[in-house]
Parts: structure tokens; sequence; C-alpha cells
């Protein structure tokens, strides 16, 4: 499918001759017919070879990957805790607060999340932060110290936040709303308290279900915040591949990426056991 | 079980600040730190193409001969040269000091390894044409002839000589090109393919490759054998790969860049208003143009439509302000300051526009086509937002001066190279051309018959046999006179339509010192230094 894309990896204005042209495809196998080449692809992988790059003609995509995923990773983890701690926080305060001020200013605020799309947010806060007050490093590699990651972080969490309020709220309303919860407060437990141990677990079911979306929210949003910080994660290699044509590095990134979605699906699946006594598995 | 919760979300934390650590000791000393806009494909020398890779190629490595700032022609790891009267033969003395980064000395024969690895089929190499004119090269290009056969010897360790089929008066600028930098034997040895790696490149220039995140940052470090070490001034160079201009813009903004590899497009008036002197724009050795497909109607064989769409553009107006970033308004081929070559310009140059305009009209009605009957044409463009608003302005006075519908047609730019290749749907596309090296010639080859890069696919006995008679001239003048008759017959044929030419456009922090504009927008980190108050900045 990714040589239906018209061009090639080694296309340019600065065209081959035709000499140098047949010497490259036959050093990659291009100019071998496609099933043949899909084969060679399928051995490599087997092996744990997942080919050379194309456009980073000094490393190989294992390499690329290798480099890019603990990235992406840190990232990714650093952004989905923010956006569940603040996220969660917020909405309990809001669900507490029904119909409040405060309600209603973080209903607004996550409405302003969700809405602003991040390519339009994160220039604004670089410039604001980095280049106006100079708190934190505008580009990635301008520094090696955790500054650089406050902003990206922030800018990769901040729709999530936004969503993960709202059903936090929603669910937490509704859960504070039940029989148990009236028993708790008729004992005499503190609001705080009966949040701590009987609301919060039962409330958390909605948001622990969107945690696979919202992990695969934060991959796609993760390619934004890389180009806009210059941040060598997956998510840029990816269509930086699709763009230059390195078929290698697309066909990689697609099979890390199937690979890693197989597996936090079940760790979801497994969590939702240890959270949810009602789901256990035998 | 809140526990599982807490251990889920310390679970989240440790992996980031386990990922995040990294110990880097701060850069002591003078590091320069440089945007450009993607990493190079390749730092071996012979694999790489792009501008990008050129430009850390050559702080790495370093040819026979190469450019001061201000773009002349210097002696390098020659120190000086000789030329047969028939202008067939080069012989290169090299310096006695020339080492490379592991302290060896840099011998012919490197150079000689390095020439030959070029036009080595199995190389791949993109440049392999690049020494074209060379005694058998072409042969060897295309698997004829063995790499030995080359054109090139090492009569001794200090001397390279360059035999060439017919003289190339262009020849000493060819050899500053990171392609025909030398090769130190145990790159391949030791290393194969792979020897471009952090740790493991050799260099003979001013710089080492201490280090390279792909889609982040190259760092290069002072090499201590470089023969001139005592007059590089930077005791580093950082490449940061930025791909936005606009993101480019920010760092430097903030302070973390001292120069930018361009400006944002837009809002140019309000950048030299707010940067003045550090915004450094100069011309530079490329055009921007339309071409025709030659090969198909209907432009096939109608140089009156073609002329009349070429005269019913005002090239001044888009220059001013459509891309108003002092670009010049392009009536010829070859950019001006190409050395010793004065560019042959359109006919209709010296004609005021409404006489432009009448003319083309004329033209337009002479192919058969009128109000009741308009051309009606596709034009292509890579997507960028300049190509969208020439092209937009150019639709605009097609149809105001001659009535002409044209369709836009916006294509992803691997996807454009692919159609402008087949030559089947393209009628008017958007390309550009960037010279090689200082001379016309690696201009009007783009056109020749046989040439890949000839996109409209332009074919002219005349055009062919002036620009043969030129090659096979020793004398300058003469040579130069066949170049630019070649280029008025050409224009003559309209086969494409020149629109400006391009400028180097870079924001140049005033805490750099040594910068030069030149034609070739070559800066080489060796001629710059930071102010003493930018030294032991991490």
């Amino acid at each position: 499918m990714v040589h239906a894309a018209p061009g090639g990896p080694f296309d340019d204005e600065r065209a081959l001759p035709a000499d140098v042209e047949a010497n490259i495809a036959r050093a990659y196998h291009l100019d071998e017919p496609l099933p043949k080449q899909f084969i060679r692809y399928l051995t490599g992988l087997v092996q744990g070879d997942l080919g050379p790059s194309y456009r980073y003609r000094d490393y190989t995509v294992s390499e690329l990957i290798g480099a890019a995923f603990p990235l992406s990773l840190q990232l990714g983890a650093l952004a989905m805790a923010l956006a569940v701690v603040v996220g969660v926080g917020a909405g309990t305060v809001a669900a507490l607060k029904q119909d409040t001020y405060l309600d209603r200013l973080v209903m607004a605020g996550s409405m302003t999340g969700i809405s602003i799309p991040v390519f339009v947010f994160a220039p604004v806060l670089v410039l604001l932060l980095a280049v106006k007050l100079q708190w934190l490093p505008a580009g990635w590699s301008s520094t090696t110290g955790a500054s650089r990651l406050v902003l990206p972080v922030i800018t990769l969490a901040l729709p999530q936040i936004a969503y993960i309020a709202r059903l936090t709220r929603a669910s937490m309303i509704d859960v504070l709303g039940r029989d148990f919860i009236r028993t708790a407060r008729a004992q005499g437990l503190g609001t705080m308290t009966v949040v701590r141990l009987h609301a919060l677990k039962p409330a958390m079911l909605p948001v622990l279900s969107y945690m696979g979306p919202a992990i695969a929210a934060i991959l796609t949003g993760s390619v934004v915040v890389e180009e806009i910080f210059g941040i060598p994660g997956l998510g840029q290699f990816f269509v930086r591949g699709a763009l230059n044509r390195d078929y290698t590095l697309v066909l990689g990134i697609v099979v890390f990426y199937a690979a890693l979605i197989v597996f936090l699906n079940l760790i979801v699946d497994v969590l939702y056991g240890a959270i949810d006594p009602r789901v256990r598995y035998r | 079980m809140k526990s599982s919760w807490l251990l889920l979300l310390f679970a989240f934390l440790s992996v980031g600040a386990v990922t995040g650590c990294s110990t880097d000791a701060p850069d002591s000393g003078s590091v320069l730190q440089r945007g450009i806009p993607t990493d190079p494909e390749s730092l071996d020398h012979h694999k790489a193409r792009s501008t990008q890779a050129a430009e850390v190629l050559r702080d790495l490595g370093e040819g026979l001969l190469a450019y001061s700032s201000s773009g002349e022609l210097v002696p390098a790891a020659a120190e000086r040269w000789d030329v047969s009267a028939d202008g067939l033969t080069y012989t290169f003395h090299l310096r006695s000091e020339v080492r490379w980064s592991n302290g060896d000395p840099v011998t012919a024969e490197h150079f000689v390894s390095g020439l030959r690895r070029l036009v080595t089929p199995a190389t791949g190499a993109f440049y392999a044409n690049m020494l074209a004119a060379v005694v058998n090269a072409p042969e060897i290009v295309s698997g004829t002839l063995s790499p030995e056969s080359l054109g090139v010897e090492a009569p001794d360790d200090r001397t390279v000589v360059l035999k060439l089929a017919r003289p190339t008066p262009y020849l000493l600028s060819l050899l500053t090109h990171p392609s025909t930098f030398p090769l130190h034997p145990s790159s391949i040895e030791e290393h194969g393919d792979g020897f471009a790696r952090p740790g493991k490149l050799l260099s003979n220039g001013p710089y080492v490759l201490n280090a390279w995140v792909p889609g982040s940052v190259l760092e290069l470090r002072r090499n201590q054998h470089y023969w001139n070490n005592a007059h590089t001034a930077l005791d580093g160079v950082n490449y940061h790969v930025v791909v936005q201009d606009a993101a480019e813009l920010n760092r430097y903004r903030a302070g973390e860049l001292h120069i930018t590899s361009t400006v944002p497009p837009d809002n140019f008036s309000e950048l030299k208003a707010q940067f003045g002197g550090e915004l450094r724009v100069a011309p530079y050795l490329g055009i921007y143009y339309y071409g025709f497909n030659l090969s198909k109607p209907p432009f096939k064989d109608n140089p009156e439509l073609r002329q009349a769409l070429s005269m019913a553009i005002d090239r001044e107006q888009l220059a001013a302000k459509v891309t108003g970033r002092g670009e010049a308004p392009a009536f010829s081929w070859v950019p001006p300051g190409v050395e010793s070559y004065e560019p042959t310009v359109l006919s209709f140059a010296p004609l005021a526009r409404e006489e432009r305009e009448t003319l083309a009209r004329r033209l337009y009605k002479e192919a058969g086509y009128s109000d009741a009957n308009p051309l009606e044409v596709e034009l292509r463009y890579n997507t960028s937002d300049t190509n969208k608003k020439i092209a937009v302005a150019v639709q605009a006075m097609w149809n105001d001066v001659l009535g002409v519908q044209t369709t836009l047609i916006n294509e992803e730019f691997q996807v454009l190279l692919s159609n402008m290749r087949d030559a089947e749907v393209t009628q008017v596309f958007r390309s550009s051309w960037m010279g090689d090296y200082n001379d016309a010639f690696t201009f009007l080859s783009v056109l020749q018959a046989g040439s890949a890069a000839n996109m409209p696919r332009y074919s002219n006995d005349e055009y062919e046999s002036l620009l043969e008679r030129a090659a096979n001239q020793v004398d300058a003048e003469r040579r130069r006179l066949y170049l630019e008759e070649a280029e008025r017959v050409m224009l003559a044929d309209h086969p494409v339509i020149p629109m400006y030419f391009y400028v180097s456009k870079h924001l140049v922090s005033p805490k750099v010192s040594g910068w030069g504009d030149n034609v070739l927008d070559y800066h080489y980190s060796q001629h710059l230094s930071l102010s003493a108050s930018e030294r032991a900045r991490d």
C-alpha cells in the first residue's frame, strides 16, 4: 500500500542519471517485484530486522525506532499522568461543587481545551513562556534538562485533561447520587473521606474505559507536538517517513504501533478486572 | 485497592523520570547554534545529496579547494596547482600539514580513492556525474569500465593529477563540493558503509562529528588535528533540526539559535523592522520558474502561446508584492552573480508593461485563442504558501490580460515530481533549480535533451551544438560567448517562464562575526566566531 503513493524514496528535482538510479534501486531491492519485496521484508521482520531507512541512510529503522520510542513513551506517560491527576481532580471538584461558579469555570475551561487545536495554543504558549518570559526552552535540543519537557507535556495533556474532567464530573455526580454513598454519609463520614474511599473507584470506570482512546489520542497528538517542539519522537518520524516515501520506516512504525496498541489494550483489560470486583477473570 | 491506583500513577511517573534523565556536561568554550530544516540524509559524502547535508559536510571535511566567506575560490587541502596549456591536466600539490582527525596525514591516495568511490556504480552516489569531464568517468558510472581506470592519479603522497576529457573551466569550483572530499581507507575497511556515524567518522576538516540525534541535533566539535585549527575560532557547532520555520524563528527570538536557515515567508517587512541588520538577505544561485510540458498540446509546437503566457505575467509585481523579500524578477535563465557571465535576457524585458500585454494579446490570437475560445490550462504546484500565492496571482494575471481559464492544482512534492517526470498530465508546472557550482553551465545543462532534470522536455539542436562547442572551448571568453548565445536561443523558444531569482535569507545574531553573504550561500563555520559574552554558555 505504501508503494501506492506516487513517487519514490529517491526522487528529487535534482534528478539522477539513469545508471545511478538503477544502481540505487538494485542496492535497496526496489527493482524486485512487489511480492518478492514483501516476502523479503517479512523474513527480516521475523528476525527483528526492520531494514535500513531510505531517508536516514546511515541508520536502520530499528535504531531510529529504538531511539524515538522511549522519548515518545516518556512524553506520553507524563502527559497521561498529568491528564489523569488534573482531570480527575478538576472533575471531582466540579462534581462536588455542582452548579457553583467553580463548576462552571471548570466546564468552560475544559470546553476551551477540547475546542482549541494543539497547533494553535502550543505556539502561543511557546511565544509567551519561551520567547517573551524565557522561563522555558523553545526547542527540544536547546537544553538537556527536564525543563524542556514542561511545555510539550502540558500541550499534549491539555485536551485530555479537558475531556477527563468532563467525564469525571458526570461520572462522579452519578456515583454521588447512589444509595451506598448516602449510607456512608449517614454514617457520619466526611465528604472527602467518602469521595476517597467510596466514590472515586466506581467513578473511575468510565475514565478507565477512556484510557484506550486516550492513549491513541496522545499518540496521534504527539505528532503535532513533536513537530512544534522539534522532538525526535515516533510521531515525527512517521509523518516524515510518509512524506519522504521512506517505506521501511513507515512500515516499521506501523508494525510497532500495532504491537503497542495490542499490548496496551491487554493492560487496560487487566486493570479493569483489578478495579471492578464484578469483572473477574477466571 | 486504592494502592493499585497509586501504583499505576507511580508507574507512569517513574517511566517519565527514568527515561528523562540525561547528564551531559555543559559545553565549555564557544559553540555556535545553527538551525537546519531537516537532517542530512547521510554524512557519507558520496551518499549525501541535499544542501543541508552539504552544509554540515563542509564543516566536517575539506576538499582540494574551498570558498572564502566572500565567495572566492581559495586553496584548501591543496596549497597550489598547475593547469596544462590545453586545459586537460590539473596537478594539485597538497599541503604537508593536512591531517585526519585521528592524526593520520591526508595523502593524495585518499583523494584518489574518494573520487573512485564517487563514480563506482555500487556506491549509488547522487553526484556521480560531478566529475563527468574526467577521463573515463561516464563509462565507469554506466558500468563499462572499472573505477581504477578513472583519470585521477597520485604519483606521490602530496600530488593529485586529474586528467580531463574536455576543458572544464569550472573544474576548480567543482572541487569544493563535498562529493569530491577524500576518503580515509580505514573508514570502509573497518566500518563498511556505516562509517558516517559519531565516533566512527573521520574528518579532515575543522570539526568532528561528536553526536547525532536524528530529528533533533548534530553536534560538531573541534578537530585538533586540522591543519588550520589555529585560525578556527569556534570550539563547536550544533546544528539543530527545526522543520517549521515559525518554530525556528521562535527559537532565534528566545536566544537559543545564533543563525537560522531561513525566515518565515509572511510579514517580511515586520521582520525587517524588528531585526534590522540581523536579517541577512542576499542573491542566491537559484531560479523559480514555471515549465511547460512541451511533449503534449497545447504547448507542443506552440511558441506563440508560450510567449504570450510568459509576457502576460508581471514579474516585477510578483517579486515586489507577492514574495517581497528582495527577490529579483527573472528575465533570464541564468541568475546574475554567476562567475564571469552576463545573462541574456528575454526579448521583451525592456518593454513597458502595457506594451508587453498588447503584444501578448496579439500572440494569443495568433495561437488561435480568443475570448470566445479561451485557453483552459492546468497549473500544478507543490504545497507551500508561497507557491499558492504566486499561482493565484498568475491565474489572475492570465485571466485579466488574456482571458485564460486556469485551474490550480496543488500536489504534494513527491507527487508533483512524479507527474513532471512522466509528462503525461502536466501542462504548466512550478519548479526550481539551485546551482551546484558557480558557473552558467549548471543552469544551462538543466535544459539539455538528455538531462533528467529537463522537466519541460526541451530539445533544440542548435542549443545542444552551442553547448557542445562551449564545452570544448579552452578560451574563457569564447566559451562565454557560446553559452550566452545558447541561453538566447533557448529563451527565444520559451520552454520555461522564469519568474524570480531566489535570495538566501538568514537571521544572524549580532554575537556572530565573520558572516559573509555570497551567491552560493556557503557559510563555513570555521570563518565564524562568537563574541566573548557567548562563551561557556550552556
